[in-house]
């Protein structure tokens, strides 16, 4: 249907034109403010996370990636209820393949390997979403810094950074984690976070960079805006979704990383997280017995839960990017 | 023969996730062997992608959904593989906007005439180093460039020497039909100049049929013999290029357009703008596409798509504005 | 001419930073891990020289003197090449020890770390050339699930497999016991069989990021210009492939080479520890288990030269490939 608002008489060349109106039907203009007028409103910071999940659930990719990291949180709190035996207790013969008391077999020390998994579960999901957030958080602050100043404070920082990245990582988490003698959890978890920054740091500084040459980062600095303030409101909200990327791409690493060291032996080997069962299999000649599960559960839970981290990363290119979201 | 013609062709983008958008929509044209012909139109009318589409260079998500493209009597649409590479010599050639990023960055400019040469080479041509250098500063010559330039990268080279450069290339292989999109847009003004002037006097001398394609009119009209107009993916307006700044009649979009420039020398200097916004690709109205913004638009021209009517040279789609000869005082619209 | 001489400053800058690091870092530590060493050395039975408790001083502190002067005394040393004794073995030198290891190292990850490239970056074009295709989505899939795998995973599962269940390979060591090296044909054959197993698990962890990255790449490249001009001027395929996309594509792989070394490193070091491969990883890791500072400290530091070099070389390689730096 055609509709006018108005008439209109024109003159063209000595032509005289007249449009003749058709008026339409009328249609009020703020119908929509009617009906959501008295609804009450969640809280910024979770309506926010909502939506975030939403639209990482909506990415076929990362909803695979969140279900796996549900499913091990799920493990990891109901621990106490979901696994069948204590996990350190050595009660159980040694050495035996899957049964019906032990589903997932013992290890040479007598103990429930089913129990050790759930169990292992926590320490594996702490150190590595742990270390990842202080790596992230490092790294927050160094490429924030670096980025938004340039000079003398840019090129000390870029410098150290990229001394950071030369260093080979695990090398150095051996040695410092051997210097410093303590044996705990949360010195891995302090070791790794403090030696996986650097990667992190170099992409949150030239995106800073970037976004500082923009216009409306000029225009709040030219406004008189203090520099934190410049940081904190303007450049961060933009650099969410990168700074999300960067979590989960330094807790893959963590993993990864946490796995491997626990698996050399390094740190408390009485801690049971999923390297260790890898430890303690390698120590007692586990693969001498053939009992491959040992090798296999935790492994391939290494694997899912760096997986899942991935598999999250690739939706969180679609929160800050409408385009790529799937319709 | 005419050396192209164009039947029905129409081309749309579709995209993985979105709406299907129209680019090109039932366009015909008639090209004369040696003609120097411009494309005018704002982002999105079309021309671009049709620039694209007579060369072959279309990539997905864009489509050509029908219509031919005859070069000397050949639908090069249905030419594949071998077949369209081959194309390339003696045949159709493509000037791409960017002569900046047209340039590969880590190979010398002899190495990549080279590339060229050697692609094509026919029975019996031996392409080494000395006949390239040859052939190359031969072709940098006609472009006025000094063939020194052949030991350069692209990145030690000016935007203007890189157009012309990438001029050179295309036209190394001696085409008969060559496609500029937007060649000087890139350009500061001065330099816009001197390279159209280059292609001007290279149009004329080698004499090959020349399709410039630009959303600047002044430039279009100062170097073509004939000018298209497009609007919405289809050609308004089909003029010789010296009557258009001249004449009476022309398609409102035209007329409008021409309100966009100004002589700054001139006492007073009125610009208008065309008021309105693009139209929306994605939705097939009926009607004419420009007349939302339209001035003159009656009430048929919602209802009926102009087709093109000729007056001698002149040809204007449009139901409003008919061409008639430049000495008509009065026009009389005579409605059913 | 800038660039390369910017490169060789750099490099100079960061042997020193890490040189002056390695100084630092035993200083900085809890307890003293002079002390520590002196005691655990002579309580090995060895003959604790003068010289020897000099050199252990100068590496890991000493408290009564000034820092400077045990600066100067240091980086002398390592012109020297005099790290001090190990009590890992009987009567041997740091330097001696690590000499002895370093071969084995430096064959099995020079030639995986250069067969990765290579294969990586070739299966990478050929992804990203086919994209969308079936060979595309295994590779791209493939190489996403192997990047989440820890190495040691990968080794792990191979040595049961390989050496346990099917008995084609040698399970661990660089030799059989027994032989004694040397050069000759038969030895190097030997040796070579036992590399076999690390060697694959050292490719496939490394592959994988290789393989992403390059087709990658690959994708952002097809995008330019160029290549749409160069189509546009008839070139052929095969000439497109190579010499416009894969040659501009591969340029951020090999500044990325540097940095995935430290990784490969790492892997090296969990891979030589799982096989028995008498190489410098499982030095370090017999340095951690006794606590042997010299050892340690020496081996991290011969590392991490090690890496800059490489570094260095890749750096420069790259000056060769890209006309842009070079102005």
């Amino acid at each position: 249907m055609i509709s006018f608002r108005n008439k209109r008489r024109d003159i063209i060349k000595g032509v005289t034109v007249e449009i003749v109106v058709a008026e339409d039907d009328a249609r009020p203009l703020n119908e929509e403010s009617k009906s959501s007028y008295n609804r009450p409103k969640l809280p910024g910071p979770f309506v926010f996370i909502l939506r975030a999940v939403s639209t990482l659930w909506r990415n076929k990719k990362s909803r695979v990636g969140l279900v796996i990291l549900g499913f091990f949180i799920f493990v990891s709190v109901m621990a106490p209820i979901l696994a069948p035996h204590s996990a350190t207790a050595t009660n159980f013969k040694p050495y035996q393949n899957p049964n019906a008391t032990n589903w997932l077999g013992t290890t040479g020390n007598g103990q429930d390997v089913l129990s050790q998994m759930i169990y292992g579960t926590r320490v594996s999901l702490l150190v590595g979403l742990g270390a990842g957030l202080l790596a992230t958080l490092i790294a927050l602050s160094i490429g924030l810094v670096s980025g938004y100043r340039p000079g003398i404070v840019d090129e000390v920082l870029s410098f150290t950074t990229n001394l950071a990245l030369v260093l080979p990582g695990l090398p150095l988490m051996i040695v410092i984690a051997t210097y410093l003698r303590s044996n705990s959890m949360w010195m891995i978890l302090f070791v790794i976070g403090f030696t996986g920054w650097a990667t992190g740091a170099r992409v949150i500084r030239s995106q800073t960079a970037t976004l500082r040459s923009r216009d409306f980062v000029s225009a709040a600095s030219f406004s008189g805006e203090r520099l934190l303030r410049v940081v904190f409101k303007e450049i961060l909200p933009n650099m969410v979704s990168l700074a999300a990327a960067s979590f989960f791409g330094a807790a893959t690493a963590a993993v990864i990383a946490a796995s491997s060291l626990e698996f050399l032996g390094i740190g408390n080997p009485n801690t049971v997280s999923w390297g260790s069962i890898l430890y303690w299999a390698e120590n007692d000649n586990a693969f001498l017995t053939g009992q491959w599960v040992l090798v296999f559960a935790p492994g391939i839970a290494i694997v899912l839960l760096s997986l899942s981290f991935i598999l999250i990363n690739f939706g969180i290119d679609t929160l800050s990017n409408p385009r790529l979201r799937e319709k | 023969m005419p050396i192209l013609e164009i039947e029905g062709l129409n081309v749309c983008y579709r995209p993985e996730r979105g709406v299907r958008i129209s680019a090109v929509r039932d366009l015909d044209i008639s090209l004369e062997r040696g003609e120097f012909v411009g494309i005018v139109g704002e982002s999105g009318s079309g021309k671009s992608t049709l620039g694209f589409a007579i060369t072959r260079m279309l990539r997905p998500p864009a489509v050509i959904e029908s219509g031919a493209v005859k070069f000397k009597g050949t639908n090069i649409l249905e030419l594949t593989g071998s077949e369209l590479r081959n194309q390339r010599r003696g045949g159709l050639a493509l000037v791409l906007q960017s002569g900046m990023n047209a340039l590969n960055p880590v190979r010398s400019i002899s190495k990549q005439l080279g590339d060229v040469l050697k692609a094509h080479s026919q029975k019996g041509e031996h392409w080494g180093r000395s006949e390239v250098r040859a052939r190359g500063g031969e072709l940098l010559s006609m472009v006025e460039l000094d063939s020194e330039v052949l030991d350069r990268y692209p990145h030690e080279l000016s935007g203007g020497m890189r157009q012309r450069v990438a001029i050179a290339l295309a036209l190394s292989l001696e085409p008969e039909l060559v496609v500029f999109d937007e060649p000087t847009t890139a350009l500061d003004v001065i330099v816009q100049a001197s390279v159209m002037e280059t292609i001007k006097s290279l149009q004329r001398s080698r004499g090959f049929t020349a399709i410039l394609i630009s959303h600047d009119m002044s430039v279009v009209l100062d170097a073509t013999d004939r000018t298209l107009v497009m609007y919405a993916g289809r050609v308004v307006e089909d003029q010789p290029s010296k009557t258009v700044a001249s004449a009476g009649i022309h398609h409102p979009y035209t007329e409008a357009l021409m309100k966009c420039y100004a002589d700054p020398r001139a006492d007073k200097v009125e610009l208008q703008d065309i008021g309105g916004t693009p139209p929306d690709l994605s939705i097939e109205v009926a009607g004419c596409s420009f007349a939302p913004r339209c001035s003159f638009a009656s009430k048929v021209c919602f209802l009926e798509t102009p087709s093109l009517v000729r007056s001698e040279l002149i040809q204007v789609a449009c139901h409003v504005r008919l061409p008639v000869s430049p000495m008509a005082k009065e026009v009389k619209v005579v409605r059913n | 001419m800038r660039y390369f001489v910017r490169k060789v400053g750099m490099f100079f800058v960061t042997i020193w930073a890490a040189v002056t690091l390695n100084f630092v870092v035993p200083r900085l530590m809890p307890g003293s891990p002079v002390q520590a060493t002196l005691m655990r050395l002579a309580a090995s039975g060895q003959v604790v020289t003068n010289a020897t408790k000099r050199a252990i001083e100068i590496q890991l502190g000493l408290p009564h003197t000034s820092l400077l002067i045990q600066y100067g005394d240091y980086l002398l040393n390592i012109f020297r090449f005099r790290f001090g004794m190990t009590y890992s073995i009987t009567d041997e030198s740091v330097s001696r020890a690590i000499m002895a290891a370093a071969p084995w190292t430096l064959v099995l990850v020079g030639t995986t770390t250069v067969l990765a490239f290579l294969v990586g970056t070739m299966l990478g074009v050929y992804a990203g050339w086919k994209r969308q295709s079936r060979v595309d989505s295994i590779v791209t899939v493939g190489s996403t699930v192997f990047s989440a795998f820890p190495p040691f995973f990968l080794g792990l599962l191979l040595l049961y497999f390989m050496g346990f269940k099917y008995h084609w390979l040698p399970l661990t060591g660089g030799y059989t016991p027994g032989l004694t090296p040397s050069l000759s044909l038969s030895f190097l054959g030997n040796a070579f069989i036992h590399s076999i197993l690390p060697a694959i698990t050292l490719i496939i962890t490394s592959l994988a990021g290789w393989v992403l990255g390059m087709r990658n790449n690959m994708i952002n490249t097809l995008g330019e210009d160029y290549v749409l001009f160069g189509e546009a001027n008839g070139l052929r395929d095969k000439t497109i492939a190579f010499l416009y996309v894969a040659r501009n594509a591969l340029l951020p792989n090999v500044t990325s080479f540097g940095l995935a070394l430290g990784s490969v490193i790492g892997g090296s070091v969990l891979v030589e520890s799982i096989f028995g491969y008498p190489g410098v990883g499982s030095l370090l890791l017999t340095a951690v288990n006794n606590r042997d500072y010299p050892l340690m400290q020496t081996i991290f530091l011969m590392i991490t030269v090690s890496m800059l070099v490489t570094i260095f070389v890749a750096d420069l390689l790259y000056g060769l490939l890209d006309p842009r730096v070079r102005q």
